[in-house]
């Protein structure tokens, strides 16, 4: 009976809610996992700012900024991968081939940056449709065929390498732009990750392809019932994150100046993973999103810059980022009020 | 109307039967057993009160049978039951002593049973193995001894008498349904028993297994077993059971002694109300007879069901009835593209849909609201507004961005105009009832302005307010001249929305029957025709055309 409102109030009132609702959204868009990212993150700065005066300083803030991005940019797709209710732990080993990629058609096409980064964004591409066709036409479960993919891409990066850096990229302008260049004060490599960041919250948010992703991580059933081509976009969530994980070795050669087949990729999967459960995302799909993301990159990026700063030993690291994956995990389904009956999901 | 008096929940806890004992003095051994009980249980979950102060005793040696409307609250007492789910209030009682069960497991070392109606079989295990499941038999060392599970099986099988039904070495995978059922019954039976519920044991088996399960259940409650028996077959409680317990809306609605009470008293509790007031059907008939065909099914043959027609012109209300199984819902998934079609034709206004692609179907302007709208229409974690326009997207976009003003104006129409009941559009809708929760997924079909809608068990789970608002909206719907393909196992609901009712059984149409036609007992004897031959049918579903 109260939702009875009469029909010439309706566009008045909806107006006057109009400001309250943006309050209230903004809220909500900040939400409970990410104001709790952002006191973790105002914890880990003021206990490592307190041991050590140069970790908040201008500049390591930007060397964070640039050592975090090529995980930064492996977790934004992964999110959008985990929304569709897959996962991709191939995305470092696909990094590492792009990387050999680049650098060994850019040498072999006389120094052509935009041939190397080219050749490196179509295989990227290519590893991306493949681990869609093989999840969606093999039935292959995504856990299992991208951990298929972590071995065999990483075997075909040191095939094709040799198992050693390849070529020499600093002598080219391009790439030492990307890897050491400024804008606006900022390093380039963090632009990258902003612009990618932006576009992929973008389509997530407020286009339907964004909608439909979440549906079909939601429910799978009901969004085949919708009319929603799920196939279609499982293989272009995959193809996604075959391009972007090309563009984070792109920048791994312009930053260490050469193709690295698995040194600087070897364990980015699990980073972005980590990031992506820490900042939200359910891993049964359905739910996350790249801010929370981000702040969780931004919040790893920062402890394990402080660790390092603090001298303790890199195995340690190992042990703390495993620690953190599980905790989010089992926060995460705590909240969820999971009991413990059945397999887990 | 003698049975009026214990009609109301007993507020004090149930002691010895002495209430209902007045039956016959024939089975003294009842007495040696125990009673089980619940008090003032009630149970919510989220927004929806399943069960409200329900007081009910189950006691030794009688069989009682529970009874109530889909929706009622039957299974969430039976779960509460066998440990389950915890109810929210109220307590479960043993002998008069309260028992808390915080698992399954608590339940079974309580001696509370329960047979579910779909039996769980690991498919790849031997039926012994299978009955044993969790208590197997080893020697030290853990391993399995083999030749004891041997021992035990076989003295079970005789001892219940199964041993020529049911081969201990046959794999779960190779077991008929009355087969499997006889396995979940033998789990029952392990250990000592005081309680068994039986949720709708024979919706599977064939006559004679019937029969034999009835001997087996009489035999269960002479030896002093409380047996709950759920069912919505009036013939066989009369058959079978000592007490009639019938729930309505979560509440008990009445206790009845079974040996003297009506068919006619039962259903008057179950349904509480005159079911016939509650639709408001204008004679669409004669209109609809010469509108057009919207909906043209030909000979259509799945995996499911065969050589299916029928047409459905604008305007008009079909009913699809017929038994759980018939393959009305695989019908339902295959008209919306979902499921293939082996052979035959589906024509929306003459265009030939394809099958396999929902988004043509949708496209072409079907739409289909399934039967679990939980797991098969509804996004749980989104909101009324994501739900409503998901669906209509493509009509709400700029370039590829989905216009937020024009998508919640959408929302809002639609949700006033079913009558959601929610503080706001943006609401999840998981937090939503059930009735309100299906508000939402008609919202979202007819914000796409369907042809033809198809509704699979519009009014399950949803309370008598509810129901009444969508059969309305149903109405409103074939005025304004949609096509409506209604399935429901509710025969009431069938009679008082159709124009027209096609019955199913067993994958194919067994008769069609108009208004005038039309009775529950016309619609079930069409929906049974050979159910009473055929043994203990595996549906359709392995014969592949």
């Amino acid at each position: 009976m109260s939702t009875a409102t009469t029909e010439p109030g309706t566009s008045a009132k909806n107006q006057s809610r109009v400001p309250a609702r943006r309050a209230g959204s903004l809220l909500s868009a900040v939400g409970g996992q990410n104001l709790s990212l952002i006191g973790g993150l105002a914890v880990v700065m003021a206990l490592f700012g307190s041991l050590n005066a140069n970790y908040l300083s201008w500049s390591n803030m930007q060397v964070i900024g640039e050592a975090v991005t090529i995980t930064g940019l492996l977790a934004v797709v992964q999110t959008v991968v985990i929304i569709c209710g897959g996962l991709d732990i191939s995305v470092g080993s696909q990094a590492g081939l792009a990387s050999v990629v680049s650098a060994m058609a850019f040498t072999s096409a006389g120094s052509n940056a935009l041939l190397g980064m080219g050749a490196a964004i179509g295989v990227g591409a290519l590893v991306g449709v493949f681990n869609g066709l093989i999840i969606v036409y093999g039935r292959v479960n995504p856990t299992i065929a991208t951990l298929a993919g972590l071995a065999a891409y990483k075997g075909v990066a040191q095939l094709v390498s040799n198992g050693r850096a390849q070529g020499y990229v600093l002598n080219d302008s391009v790439f030492v732009f990307l890897g050491r260049g400024k804008i606006a004060g900022l390093p380039v490599m963090i632009w990258i990750l902003v612009l990618v960041a932006l576009a992929v919250h973008l389509l997530l948010k407020y286009t339907d392809i964004g909608r439909n992703i979440y549906a079909i991580g939601g429910n799978d059933t009901a969004a085949r019932l919708a009319g929603i081509n799920i196939n279609k976009y499982l293989v272009a969530a995959y193809a996604l994150t075959g391009t972007v994980a090309a563009i984070a070795g792109i920048l791994l050669t312009a930053r260490t100046g050469s193709g690295q087949p698995t040194s600087g990729s070897e364990g980015l999967e699990l980073k972005a993973i980590t990031a992506a459960a820490l900042g939200g995302c359910a891993l049964k799909g359905g739910k996350g999103g790249i801010g929370g993301t981000l702040l969780a990159v931004a919040l790893l990026g920062a402890l394990e810059n402080g660790l390092t700063v603090q001298g303790i030993n890199d195995f340690w690291q190992n042990v703390a980022q495993g620690a953190l994956l599980v905790a989010a995990v089992v926060i995460q389904q705590r909240r969820n009020g999971e009991r413990a009956v059945g397999l887990p999901a | 109307m003698t049975s009026a008096d214990s009609a109301l929940p007993d507020p004090s806890p149930p002691t010895a039967p002495s209430a209902t004992g007045k039956r016959t003095g024939a089975r003294t051994g009842a007495r040696t057993g125990s009673t089980v009980g619940v008090h003032g249980i009630t149970k919510r979950f989220g927004a929806v009160q399943a069960l409200s102060g329900v007081t009910l005793d189950f006691p030794a040696g009688q069989v009682t049978a529970l009874m109530g409307e889909n929706g009622a609250g039957k299974s969430t007492l039976l779960k509460i039951l066998t440990g389950d789910h915890q109810p929210t209030e109220g307590h479960l009682l043993l002998d008069g002593a309260p028992l808390t069960l915080g698992s399954p497991a608590d339940a079974r070392a309580a001696g509370i049973r329960i047979i579910p109606q779909e039996p769980e079989i690991i498919p790849h295990v031997s039926v012994a193995e299978n009955v044993y499941a969790g208590s197997l038999p080893h020697k030290a060392g853990r391993r399995l001894d083999r030749a004891e599970l041997r021992r035990r099986i076989n003295a079970d099988l005789d001892r219940l008498g199964f041993g020529r039904v049911l081969d201990p070495d046959l794999l779960g995978s190779e077991l008929t349904p009355a087969q499997r059922q006889l396995v979940e019954i033998m789990r029952a039976l392990t250990g000592a028993a005081k309680a068994i519920a039986f949720d709708e044991p024979t919706s599977s088996l064939s006559e004679h297994e019937v029969d034999a399960l009835f001997a087996l259940i009489r035999r269960l409650r002479d030896q002093g077993i409380a047996v709950i028996y759920v069912s919505h077959r009036m013939q066989e409680i009369f058959q079978l059971a000592d007490r009639v317990a019938v729930l309505r809306d979560g509440t008990v609605a009445g206790v009845l002694d079974a040996a003297n009470t009506s068919e006619t008293e039962i259903v008057r509790l179950m349904v509480g109300r005159d079911l016939s007031t509650m639709f408001t059907r204008a004679d669409r008939t004669a209109a609809a007879a010469d509108a057009r065909v919207v909906l043209d099914v030909r000979n259509v043959t799945t995996d499911a069901v065969r050589d299916i027609s029928l047409q459905v012109r604008a305007g008009e209300v079909v009913g699809l009835a017929g038994l759980v199984g018939a393959g009305r819902s695989e019908l339902a998934l295959a008209l919306a593209g979902d499921l293939p079609i082996r052979s035959g034709t589906v024509r929306l206004d003459g265009k030939r849909l394809r099958s396999g692609r929902p988004g043509e179907v949708i496209k072409a302007g079907l739409g289909l609201a399934p039967e679990e709208r939980k797991a098969q229409a509804l996004f749980l974690h989104r909101t009324i507004r994501d739900n409503t326009s998901l669906v209509v997207l493509e009509r709400l976009r700029r370039w590829r961005f989905v216009r937020r003003s024009a998508e919640r104006a959408l929302a809002q129409e639609f949700a006033d105009r079913l009558r959601v009941r929610t503080p706001s559009i943006e609401q999840e809708v998981r937090k939503l009832s059930g009735g309100n929760q299906q508000k939402v997924v008609l919202a979202r079909w007819l914000a796409r302005k369907p042809k033809v809608l198809i509704l699979d068990e519009p009014t399950r789970g949803i309370d008598v307010g509810a129901k009444a608002e969508i059969y309305q909206i149903i109405a409103d719907l074939a005025k304004e001249g949609v096509a409506l393909l209604v399935i429901s196992s509710e025969l009431p609901e069938v009679l008082g929305l159709a124009d027209r009712i096609v019955v199913m059984q067993s994958g194919r149409i067994t008769g069609e029957l108009s208004r005038e036609e039309a009775s529950e007992e016309a619609i079930l004897s069409l929906a049974m025709a050979d159910d009473l031959v055929t043994s203990a049918p595996a549906p359709v579903l392995g014969e592949t055309a």
